[in-house]
Formats: structure tokens, sequence, C-alpha cells
């Protein structure tokens, strides 16, 4: 930490720095700009993952954390921008040197009102065009008249916006198109079955090719960030559940270590044990409903019934544990909030013993027919740049090629003690995607192997306050998910609930990434690339 | 009158004080021989091949993908042609929660349902809102939008629960009158008088 210190204090002098979870450099807006350029650029530092920004609002001033990640130096870096202005907070844009910078800018400017000079399209991003206020600055009015539930269909608009600075220091607001008028456009969703739930593409069309794709969120957007900033600690923790529904147990993983991280708790080995192997038993389960879903996307609805199969035996072992089939709010702070049941370690071991068979037999069933490998191979290609570029992380990023698991690159729990192999395919196809979620079943079902018969006593639960303050600080973490790298940042005053919680969900990069990859593509291949990307639109939106 | 369906004995039914009140209501006045014979033949029809519209916002929708999978096996009742277009559907199930910004989606999404049509508000969030109660940006229960024929509590509803709630749909359909003396479909102009579309403006 104090090496990169040194390295960004002779690149920019007027940086200052906060020590903390990550070294955090705050640096004035007008440098900001050409620092991330240095930042991504040079050699020692290359920092070219973007993993989130999250936007701030601390009452007197307004900013940004940028959380960067050197994928060849393995190290990570907050940058922190802020501005006086809180009426109307300027920033400066970074969306030329971080592809996904460009959405995750409008998400803030979405949720605060941060402009920000010289990205091309700064429209809202989850709430409609005409919504009033910015939900996530805290003097947000939240009086429902203001913004009422309508059955009118939402005013639409061809146009953005774009913030350009003048030579002499003014900014102007300029109109552009998102669409030309010549171009045709078709909508595809929100209520489309291929679109894994409410996402809308605007898609502009010629013939059967891709021209371009708008992608719009929001239609599954409840607020959770907001939410959380009412409710206590341990209130906040079952909204994980309801993100990505598939990765429940990652997902509060993360916010408890969070939570225990600030807290100072050290739970016991026995409660990291079941965490880590009911996140890695979810893995599974949710690695199984994709293949089904994917694969009936593709046409092949068979799969569905198979991979389910595998998936209602994991939700057996879950229920009979956690008492419930998806939402299982099982993790707590401290620990876990029941002991294993007793068939535990018999059921898992049944399931162990089916896995291998179930394999081979969608193989069998589907990645060796040739119209599976005709509508996959080459599909879709992304690089491993614009992997990275654009931020998909989890098994779409590995099939490009791109080691990005945060179980081997920042090991959490006890995943340094654990014995297994990150998949990685370097195709970057539909294809790769597919197969290095059906090999990451098998090294998870290996993980478990390991702990099944080596679960040790101890308490599940350590004690912790009833009534739980954190101190006055930040926080930020990964984990894991089922598709990805999921962040939590936790800032807190030091009151019984977060002062912002911020939720870096890895489903969003991989919606915004469908523009690049469907560009030149045929409209029957875009159902193939959205599905092996396999985002949840619950998590995206949040 | 026993109103139940798929064998299912009517003491094993919850609540059947409300589908008896219901039926007293609509045979107050006597059932003609003809028309409630007619009436009765178009019900067993109608209550037997109920089509769902896929319609999925969230947790719910995965469970309604289980409870067409092998084991839950909705196909069993006939409910599992699960169409895509609202046009081909029976019935939506509202399984999600619903935001601002889908509310005329799904207003839309219902006014494109063929008639005969029913609701069945599924899960927490479409029931009230839900977990998300003190949310800026959620639809307080999916009734404000649309009218809804069947409320299943849960988070996410077990797919048991979603089997006893279509079959609960199923039930209502039985008892309906269709010809004449008609009290759902006045009910519907009734509350679309209250919650009037207005104009699209481009």
């Amino acid at each position: 930490m104090a090496e990169l210190q040194e390295i960004i204090a002779a690149l920019q002098p007027q940086a200052t720095f906060e020590p903390g979870d990550t070294l955090t450099v705050s640096i004035p807006d007008a440098q900001w700009p050409d620092f991330a350029r240095q930042l991504r650029d040079d050699e020692k530092l290359r920092f070219d993952f973007l993993v989130t920004i999250v936007g701030m609002d601390w009452k007197d001033k307004m900013g940004c954390i940028y959380y960067l990640t050197s994928t060849t130096h393995c190290r990570h870096l907050a940058v922190k921008v802020t501005t006086d202005n809180v009426e109307k907070p300027m920033l400066h844009s970074v969306a030329d040197i971080w592809h996904i910078a460009g959405i995750f800018e409008r998400e803030v400017y979405d949720f605060f009102g941060i402009v920000f000079i010289g990205n091309p399209d700064m429209r809202r991003l989850f709430l409609s065009i005409d919504w009033n206020g910015y939900p996530l600055r805290k003097n947000y009015d939240e009086n429902p008249e203001l913004n009422p539930v309508t059955t009118d269909s939402e005013r639409q608009s061809d146009f953005t916006d774009t913030y350009v600075e003048t030579a002499d220091g003014t900014v102007e607001k300029k109109e552009v198109r998102v669409f030309q008028p010549e171009d045709f456009v078709v909508n595809i969703g929100p209520q489309h079955p291929a679109t894994h739930g409410v996402l809308r593409f605007r898609t502009a069309i010629d013939g059967e090719t891709i021209k371009k794709i708008d992608v719009y969120m929001g239609y599954i957007h409840r607020g959770i960030e907001k939410i959380c900033e009412k409710l206590t600690y341990p209130q906040t923790l079952h909204f994980m559940d309801r993100l990505d529904y598939f990765s429940a147990h990652p997902y509060h993983h993360c916010l408890c270590m969070t939570i225990e991280q600030a807290a100072g708790i050290e739970i016991s080995r026995r409660a990291q044990v079941i965490r880590v192997l009911m996140d890695e038993l979810s893995r599974i389960a949710s690695h199984c409903l994709f293949m089904g879903t994917f694969c009936m996307d593709l046409g092949a609805t068979t799969m569905l019934f198979y991979t389910l199969r595998v998936r209602e035996q994991i939700l057996d072992i879950m229920e009979k544990t956690c008492g419930a089939r998806m939402t299982f709010n099982y993790e707590c702070i401290g620990g876990v909030m029941q002991d294993l049941h007793p068939d535990f370690v018999k059921d898992v071991k049944a399931l162990l013993a089916v896995i291998p068979a179930n394999i081979k037999e969608y193989n069998k069933v589907f990645t060796g027919n040739v119209i599976a490998h005709n509508r996959m191979d080459g599909v879709g290609v992304l690089t491993k740049e614009d992997a990275i570029s654009w931020s998909v992380t989890g098994p779409s990023g590995r099939a490009s090629g791109w080691a990005c698991d945060v179980r081997k690159t920042d090991p959490y729990s006890i995943y340094s003690e654990l014995d297994f192999k990150e998949i990685i395919r370097h195709e970057g196809d539909s294809m790769a995607r597919f197969k290095v979620r059906m090999d990451e079943i098998v090294e998870s079902a290996r993980i478990i192997e390991q702990l099944i018969d080596n679960i040790p006593e101890g308490e599940i639960c350590v004690k912790v306050p009833k009534v739980l303050k954190l101190p006055v600080g930040h926080w930020f973490r990964t984990v894991e998910g089922c598709r990805g790298t999921f962040g939590v940042y936790l800032e807190s005053d030091g009151t019984t609930s977060p002062y912002r919680l911020k939720i870096v969900p890895p489903s969003l990069p991989a919606a915004a990434v469908v523009d690049h990859l469907t560009r030149g593509q045929k409209v029957a291949d875009l159902i193939t690339i959205g599905g092996s990307l396999d985002y949840i639109v619950p998590d995206m939106d949040r | 009158m026993e109103v139940t369906t798929k064998n299912m004995p009517y003491a094993a039914w919850k609540d059947n004080e409300y589908i008896e009140k219901l039926v007293d209501e609509l045979r107050a006045h006597g059932t003609n021989v003809v028309v409630g014979s007619l009436d009765k033949l178009i019900n067993w029809g109608r209550s037997n091949s109920l089509w769902p519209l896929t319609f999925a916002t969230s947790c719910c929708g995965i469970e309604f993908v289980s409870l067409g999978a092998a084991r839950y096996d909705m196909a069993r009742f006939g409910w599992e042609v699960a169409r895509s277009s609202p046009r081909q559907a029976d019935f939506i199930m509202v399984a999600g929660t619903i935001v601002n910004r889908m509310a005329p989606v799904v207003r839309r999404l219902y006014d494109q349902l063929a008639e005969p049509k029913y609701v069945i508000a599924c899960g927490a969030c479409a029931v009230s809102g839900g977990p998300f109660k003190k949310s800026y940006h959620v639809v307080m229960g999916v009734d404000q939008i649309i009218p809804v024929d069947v409320y299943l509590p849960g988070c996410p509803p077990r797919p048991e629960a979603m089997i006893y709630s279509i079959m609960q749909l199923s039930r209502k359909i039985k008892v309906e009158n269709f010809f004449g003396g008609v009290n759902r479909k006045q009910k519907q102009e009734e509350f679309l008088k209250d919650h009037p579309l207005n104009e699209v403006k481009d």
C-alpha cells in the first residue's frame, strides 16, 4: 500500500491519501480525467478494472468514490472525487477510459443528480425521464404525490443530453440523438420470455442485423439502497436474498462479512465452513438453472427439466436447514441462524453422488448437439480487454480468459485453504460461457467434497450486541457471487443504520455489454448472447 | 352447493365460507334451468383449461418455473400451456414486485388479455408491496392498477401454494354466471371507470 502511495504521489502531487481497508486517494475534479488515464495506462499501476462508482451525498458536498482494481498487479485503489456544489453538482466523466463508466455514471446521475461532463449519454438509468428528484440524496422528498403510480405509458424520447465544457470553462448542455431518424427501431421487452425478467431493449435493426441496442432498466427497481438507510443493520440483510435470488447465500455472506469487519466480530470456524458450503451449493443450483433457462431460450426445452432435477435436490437440502426454498435469510451477523439439519451431510453426499452422472447427461443431451454448436460457437465474442473494460466478471469474464474469480484473487473466508481450479476459457463466445458454468459445477462439488466430512464442531453464531452500532468509517468488500463479483460499500456515521449502503451487482455490466456484443449480429443471436451472459434483472435494478 | 375442483375434498379447502357467500350472492334469485346448465358447461371447460401468461418480474417467477418443471408439474392440472402473448392467455399471475415504471406495462398486458381474464396477485410484493413497503418506487399492491381475483401470500409462495391459488381461481370460475346477471364483468367495468386510461400522448 505504501509503495502504491509513493507512485501516485509522484504522479499527482495534489492527491491526498486516507488509509483504510482500501487505499483512498482524493483528487480535485479538474485533475481527475488525466489521473484516471494515468491510472489505467501507467506501467506500474494498470488499474484497468473499474469495480464500481459509489455516488455519495455527504450533505455539505457531493461526490463519487471510484473503486479500481489492477488485474496485472492485483492491487486495489479507491479514488474520491468531490464537489462543493450540492445544488447542481458536476464532475468530469471517465466514460472514455473505462467503457463501463458510462453506465455507472448514468446510475449516479439517476440517484444523485451528479452531471458528468463529457459523458455521451446523460439520461436517467432506472427511473423514468419524468421522475421528480434524485432519490438517494439525503434531502429527497419521498412524498408519493410527487411521483404517483400511473397507468399511462411513460414518455419516450429519442434524444439524450450530453454536457460539454467549452474553452473558457463554462458547461454547455447539448441534445444528441440516440437513434437516427432513419433507424428502424424494434422494441423487445420488458415483457418478453427471453429477456430473463423485465429488461427492455430498443433495438435498431437493418434487416435482421442489429445496428444498435439501447438498454432500458429499472422495470424492477425497488430502491433497496434507500430503504436500507432507514433500517438497522440486521434488517438490511434480507434484501440480499431478493437481489440475485440464486446467489442469496453469497450475497448474504458479503454483507455479513462487511458488517462483521466493521464491528470487529470474529466468527467461528464452523460458521465459516457452513457459509462456504451454502455458497457452493447455491452456485451449483444457480448454474443448473442457468443451463436450463438458457437451453430453453435456444429451443431445447428438455434441458430445463433435467437441470431442475438437481436444483430441486439442492433446494431440499437448503429447505431442511434454512427453512425456505428461495429467500433463505440464513447467514446473520456473527454466523448463521440455525445449525445444520441432522440429514445435511447425508443429503449432500447423495447430491455429490449424482452430479457426475448428471453432467454427463447434460453433455450428451445438449453440449454435443450440432444445433447447439451452430447457435453458440463464435456468437457474441467478448475479448479479454473488452471484458475487463466492461467489468464483465464471473463465469462470463472467465470465458474470455480473464482470471477474475474473487475466491482466487482476494480469498475471503476459508477459500484460501481449499483446493479448487479456476475455470478459464479463451474463446469468449457463448459456448465458452456455457461450458465455464458447466465446469464450475464440478469445481464447486469438489469444494463441497473437501468440506463435508470436516465440518468442525463449535458455535454457529457468536454473541453480537442486540443493538448493533458500527464505528464511523467506510468499508468495501467483494465476494464471488454466482454471476460474478458482488460488492458492498458500507458507510457508517456511528448510528444503528447505514449512512449509505451501495450494492455492486455483477449483472449490471453484463446487461450493459449487450449492446457492444450484439452490434452486427443477427436478432436471433441476441437471445443467445443475452442468455449466455446470464444477467438477473432484479440484481441489476436493485 | 359444494364447489370444488380437481377432486379435492370440499372439507380440505381453507376458506369455504367465502365461496359459499359468493354462491349465495350469485344464486340469490335462483338459476334458469337452460341458462344455468349452459353456464355449468362453459365454466367446466374454462376452469379446467386455464392458460397462464408467461409473466414474472422477480423471485416468484422462479418458483413459477419450478411449478412448470417435473416435480410440481402443473401439466397435471392443465395449466402448463404458458403463453408468451397475452392475447392467448386466460390469466396473469403477477409474480413479483411491480414498480412504478412497470405499472403501465402491467396494465397494458391486462388490457391485452382476451375476455374472460383473471388475475392472481402472487407473493407479498404483488399483494401489498411486501418487504418493499418503505420504497419510493414500488406499487403497494397490484390491485391499485388491475382488479385481482386471488391473493396469494408468501415470499415467494411455494409451488404448492401456487397450485392452491390456481385451484381457488378455477373454483371461482366454476360458479361464475356467464349468461345474464353477470357481476364479474360489471365489476370490471366499474373498476375501469375508477381507473381510467388516459389517451396516450406521443
